[in-house]
């Protein structure tokens, strides 16, 4: 099991890595809406007197930036493959493994991240920063505590994914249930603007959620927002909620598995 | 083909609760961008220009205008599975255009949510916008969500066509198609200028929104873009459908089949 986690990761990493061309092809989109969003941004920015919610311009570019790299890795928008597996039967597959259901795609969503966060994360960053303009940390503490703020977004999205396709064990369609959560979590995430800038009442409501973790604390982490022992509440914040879906994971998945019916085979 | 499109809406009618959950939904796909718009004009008074009413004008027309065009033309995002599936094949031999069988194959009435959100947004934010009525503004009142839903739905046809040539890359489609979505609902003067020249020249996405709506509000454009551009907007569509008509015949073209 142990030996099986890390080999399931890398069969990802390759998966991923073998579609050149839907990597450039990323690169490109991300890219685009980057430089609309980053328009957006600093027209307000500039609006409000050069700052905004503690933005200025640099920092307003590097968190469009920040996010348009990380979008990919964390894998904010539904997927639908765990769902589409229970729908075809081939769940059963998966389930006559010796390695756990949740914890085998947690180590593959690893993996795919790992390919993604240097293959899509990058070059945006690198078009954002000679186009507009892209600003580093001032300490560099904040490249191993972005990392970590990473790692945990990365999780948090995967376990709220996890727990998305596991409705497939209830009903067969999932659709609303997909494109719900992308109602949602645009918004709320940070990925469209800054959760800081946010109106308070609707700043209450995405800090209700799981979403920010995703997206606004990686970004105030990795882009020094918050440094140092400032970075602390963020890290546990992201870390509170990915031991609560972790577990929410595990119920979820326990009472799915025994009302399972693999039909045929 | 009328009864296929009828058909289709009929199952879609056949499960009233899914049905007008994902009627909801797509509203509020149609909404998340507002959220942006609202956010940001809630904290400083005016953007690229224009105060909250009137960036919601620019938004409403624009958002309305995708959303008739996805109406139609959304299901032709799909080709790329069926080119991998090899179901392709299939719908060339029957007798009936390509692009006539994928719209009316997978018509989804569900998408007809978002275009409902955006009238309602329209029919709150026009009479506070104050616009000096003339029978020639309200002519372009009319005119402008069928205009953007011409612009956009030749977008989705050229992206449709581009399918064919990079299978595995055609998220490359979304940065016009959906990228000229967003720029369309956002205040044209705040784009950077090179985003500005692309999204008003070559994928025609400030014309559905963004200059009619200074034509309505009676406001001069920014550089680049003159306000009178805003009565070109059934121009720019068919200059749009040119460039859209040479990527589809371009793209069932160039397709091989996959052996099927």
């Amino acid at each position: 099991m142990l030996r099986a986690l890390p080999a399931l990761a890398g069969a990802e990493l390759r998966r991923y890595s073998s579609y050149r061309l839907a990597v450039w092809a990323g690169v490109v989109t991300n890219s685009v809406f980057g430089l609309i969003r980053a328009s957006v941004l600093l027209s307000a920015v500039s609006a409000a007197g050069g700052r905004l919610a503690g933005y200025d311009t640099g920092q307003a570019s590097t968190y469009v930036w920040l996010g348009q790299g990380l979008l990919a890795a964390v894998a904010i928008w539904p997927w639908s493959e765990i769902a589409d597996r229970v729908r075809t039967g081939d769940i059963a597959v998966d389930l006559a493994r010796p390695v756990d259901l949740q914890l085998g795609w947690w180590a593959r969503d690893l993996g795919r991240a790992a390919f993604l966060l240097p293959a899509r994360g990058l070059p945006p960053l690198v078009v954002g920063a000679l186009l507009v303009g892209v600003e580093l940390p001032g300490s560099w503490l904040a490249y191993p505590l972005g990392a970590l703020s990473v790692l945990l977004a990365v999780s948090v999205s995967f376990h709220l994914r996890f727990v998305l396709n596991l409705v497939a064990f209830w009903t067969v369609d999932v659709r609303g249930y997909l494109s719900f959560y992308f109602v949602l979590v645009g918004p709320l995430s940070g990925v469209l603007v800054p959760v800081h800038v946010l109106p308070a009442w609707l700043r209450t409501v995405a800090y209700a959620t799981p979403f920010p973790s995703m997206i606004q604390a990686p970004i105030d982490v990795l882009g020094g927002r918050v440094t140092g022992v400032d970075a602390l509440p963020v890290l546990l914040a992201q870390a509170a909620w990915l031991a609560g879906l972790v577990l929410l994971g595990r119920v979820v998945m326990h009472r799915a598995l025994h009302r399972l019916v693999v039909q045929g085979g | 083909m009328s009864v296929l499109v009828a058909s289709r809406i009929r199952s879609q009618l056949a499960y009233r609760a899914s049905f007008w959950t994902d009627v909801a939904t797509s509203a509020g796909v149609g909404v998340i961008e507002y959220v942006e718009i609202y956010a940001l004009l809630s904290s400083v008074p005016v953007l690229g220009g224009l105060d909250l009413v009137q960036a919601t004008l620019v938004y409403a027309l624009a958002n309305l205008g995708f959303a008739l065009a996805d109406l139609v033309f959304g299901s032709l995002d799909t080709i790329p599975t069926l080119l991998r599936a090899g179901q392709l094949e299939a719908l060339l031999v029957r007798p009936l255009p390509l692009m006539l069988q994928l719209v009316a194959s997978d018509f989804q009435l569900r998408r007809l949510g978002r275009a409902v959100a955006s009238v309602v947004i329209l029919a709150v934010v026009v009479p506070l916008a104050d616009v000096d009525w003339t029978a020639g503004r309200v002519y372009l009142l009319l005119v402008t969500p069928l205009a953007g839903a011409a612009i956009y739905g030749a977008l989705f046809a050229a992206a449709g066509g581009l399918q064919f040539f990079v299978v595995d890359g055609a998220e490359i489609t979304n940065s016009f198609v959906y990228g000229g979505g967003y720029a369309g609902q956002v205040p044209g003067s705040v784009l950077l200028a090179p985003l500005r020249a692309f999204f008003t020249f070559v994928a025609p996405a400030t014309l559905t929104g963004y200059l009619p709506a200074l034509v309505l509000l009676g406001l001069p454009g920014p550089a680049l873009l003159p306000a009178w551009l805003g009565w070109c907007a059934p121009l720019f569509a068919v200059w749009a459908w040119v460039l859209a008509a040479l990527a589809w015949r371009g793209g069932v073209r160039h397709f091989t089949g996959a052996g099927g």
